[in-house]
C-alpha cells in the first residue's frame, strides 16, 4: 500500500505537466505591458517539482537549488521587516528547514512556491521577531478527492506570474506603499481601504480551487 | 456553523487582510481575522490573494548575502531535527467557538468565568499581546451594549445569534469593522444571546457619564 501512494505521489507533477506549462505560455498572455514568458512559467513549475522531490526522495539538490534562489530573498524580507542582520540569517536558515519538514503539506493548485515560503517567513517573523502567538484559520480538511488537479495548478503557477508582472507594471508611488505594508512600515489604519491591486485572474483561480475542496468535503 | 457561510454579509476590508497576510496586525486583530476566516471562504480566498501578493513582493526584494555556510548550516539543522514544527493542537468540532478561538478560550459560553459590564451585558478578557485588546461579549437576547465611540479600530465578530446597530444588521459570521467616526449601539436579537469577539486598538469611548465611570472599573 506504501508503494502505491508513493507511486501515486511521484506521479503529481511530472515532467509532461511543465512541458504543458510552457506551451500554455508561449499562448503568450498579455499583463499591461508585459508578457508572460514560457521562461517564467517554467521556472515556477520548476520549483514546483523541486518542492515535490524533496518530498518524495528528500532530494538535497533541489532543496539546494530552491535555497540559493529564496534563501536570499527570505533573508532581505526579514531585514526589511526589522530584522538584524544576524536574526534574519538564523530565520531564513529556520524558514528554509520548515520547507523542508513541510514540503509534504506544499499544494500547487492552491499557491505557487513563492507564496507558500512568503507564509512560513511571514510565520517566522511573528514568533521570532514579533514575539507573538500567531492565531491561524484552522485549515479545510481535504476530502477524498481533493488531490490537487494538475490543469488547475498550472493554472495557479502561471496567474501568480501574471500577478507578479503587474504588480511590477504598477506607478512606482502605489508599488512602493504596497511594499511598505508588507515590510510592516505601514499600519492596518494607514492601508487604503482599496489598495487598487491587480488582483485579476488569480482572484477566480483560488475561488475556484476552494469550491472544489469545499465540494468534495461533501 | 461553518457551512452557513452564504449568509455572511459583512467580511473584512483589504487592510485587514493585507495586514494579516503581511504578519503586521496586533495579535488581537490577528484572533478576529483567523476565526472569521475559519467562518468564511470569501475571506479565506481574498487572503490567499493578499498571500500571493506577499510573495511577489518577497520575489522582489533585493536579494542580500547570506553566510557562505548557510546551506550547510542549514542541511545540518535539518538532519538533527533542530527546527521543530508545531503541531495543530486538537480542537472541537462542535463549539460555538471556531478553532483559532479554542486556543485562546478553555470553555463553552455556560462555563466561562463572565464579568458583568452593567445592562446585563458581560465579558470575557481575551489574553494577547499590548498593542490591543480582544474580548468576549455576551449580549443577552433584546438587549443593547451601550453607547460608545472609537478612537481607534474596533472589529466585531459575531459567533453566534445576532445583533443590529445603526449600520445594518450583523449575523452570525459577520464581523463589523467600526473606526472612529462610528458611535453605535448594538442590540442583540430577540431569541438568543448574542456572542461577539471584539477587539479594538485603543480603549472604546462610551457617551454618557455612567457608563464612562463603570469603564474606569471594567477596563474596556
Amino acid at each position: 500500500m506504501m508503494t502505491e501512494t508513493n507511486a501515486l505521489a511521484k506521479a503529481k507533477v511530472p515532467a509532461a505537466i511543465v512541458a504543458k506549462a510552457a506551451t500554455v505560455a508561449q499562448q503568450n498572455v498579455k499583463v499591461g505591458k508585459r508578457k508572460v514568458t514560457a521562461d517564467a512559467a517554467n521556472k515556477r513549475m520548476a520549483w514546483v517539482v523541486q518542492v515535490n522531490a524533496i518530498r518524495d526522495s528528500q532530494d538535497r539538490s533541489a532543496f539546494s537549488e530552491l535555497f540559493a534562489y529564496f534563501a536570499p530573498r527570505v533573508k532581505s524580507f526579514l531585514m526589511k521587516s526589522g530584522a538584524s542582520p544576524d536574526l534574519a540569517e538564523e530565520c531564513t536558515q529556520e524558514v528554509m528547514a520548515t520547507l523542508w519538514n513541510k514540503a509534504h503539506m506544499f499544494d500547487p493548485a492552491k499557491a505557487s512556491v513563492s507564496t507558500w515560503i512568503f507564509t512560513i517567513a511571514r510565520n517566522r517573523k511573528i514568533d521570532i521577531l514579533r514575539k507573538q502567538r500567531r492565531p491561524e484559520p484552522e485549515d479545510l480538511p481535504w476530502g477524498p478527492e481533493a488531490e490537487p488537479d494538475q490543469a488547475e495548478a498550472i493554472g495557479l503557477q502561471q496567474e501568480t506570474e501574471q500577478l507578479g508582472k503587474a504588480m511590477a507594471a504598477l506607478p512606482d508611488e502605489q508599488r512602493k506603499l504596497i511594499e511598505r505594508a508588507y515590510f510592516g512600515e505601514l499600519s492596518h489604519s494607514e492601508i487604503a481601504a482599496e489598495t487598487g491591486l491587480p488582483l485579476g485572474t488569480i482572484k477566480s483561480r483560488i475561488r475556484l480551487a476552494l469550491d472544489r475542496l469545499r465540494h468534495a468535503m461533501k | 456553523m461553518m457551512n452557513d457561510m452564504k449568509q455572511i454579509k459583512h467580511h473584512l476590508t483589504e487592510p485587514l487582510l493585507m495586514g494579516y497576510a503581511a504578519g503586521t496586525l496586533p495579535e488581537a486583530f490577528n484572533l478576529v481575522v483567523a476565526t472569521h476566516i475559519t467562518m468564511c471562504d470569501t475571506c479565506r480566498a481574498a487572503l490567499a490573494e493578499y498571500e500571493a501578493v506577499g510573495g511577489e513582493v518577497m520575489l522582489d526584494a533585493e536579494p542580500v548575502d547570506i553566510a557562505e555556510d548557510a546551506l550547510a548550516a542549514t542541511l545540518a539543522k535539518i538532519d538533527g531535527g533542530l527546527v521543530k514544527e508545531t503541531p495543530h493542537p486538537a480542537r472541537k468540532a462542535d463549539s460555538v467557538f471556531p478553532g483559532p478561538l479554542q486556543d485562546y478560550v478553555s470553555g463553552e459560553i455556560d462555563s466561562l468565568k463572565w464579568r458583568k459590564v452593567g445592562g446585563g451585558v458581560s465579558q470575557l478578557v481575551l489574553k494577547t499581546s499590548k498593542d490591543a485588546s480582544v474580548r468576549l461579549l455576551r449580549i443577552p437576547a433584546g438587549t443593547a451594549v451601550p453607547d460608545h465611540g472609537h478612537r481607534g479600530t474596533e472589529l466585531t465578530l459575531v459567533l453566534q445569534g445576532a445583533f443590529t446597530d445603526e449600520e445594518d444588521r450583523f449575523g452570525t459570521g459577520d464581523v463589523e469593522v467600526a473606526n472612529e467616526d462610528l458611535h453605535h449601539k448594538p442590540v442583540a436579537e430577540k431569541g438568543m444571546d448574542c456572542i461577539c469577539l471584539a477587539a479594538t486598538d485603543a480603549p472604546l469611548r462610551f457617551n454618557g457619564l455612567v457608563p464612562r465611570i463603570a469603564q474606569r472599573f471594567i477596563g474596556i
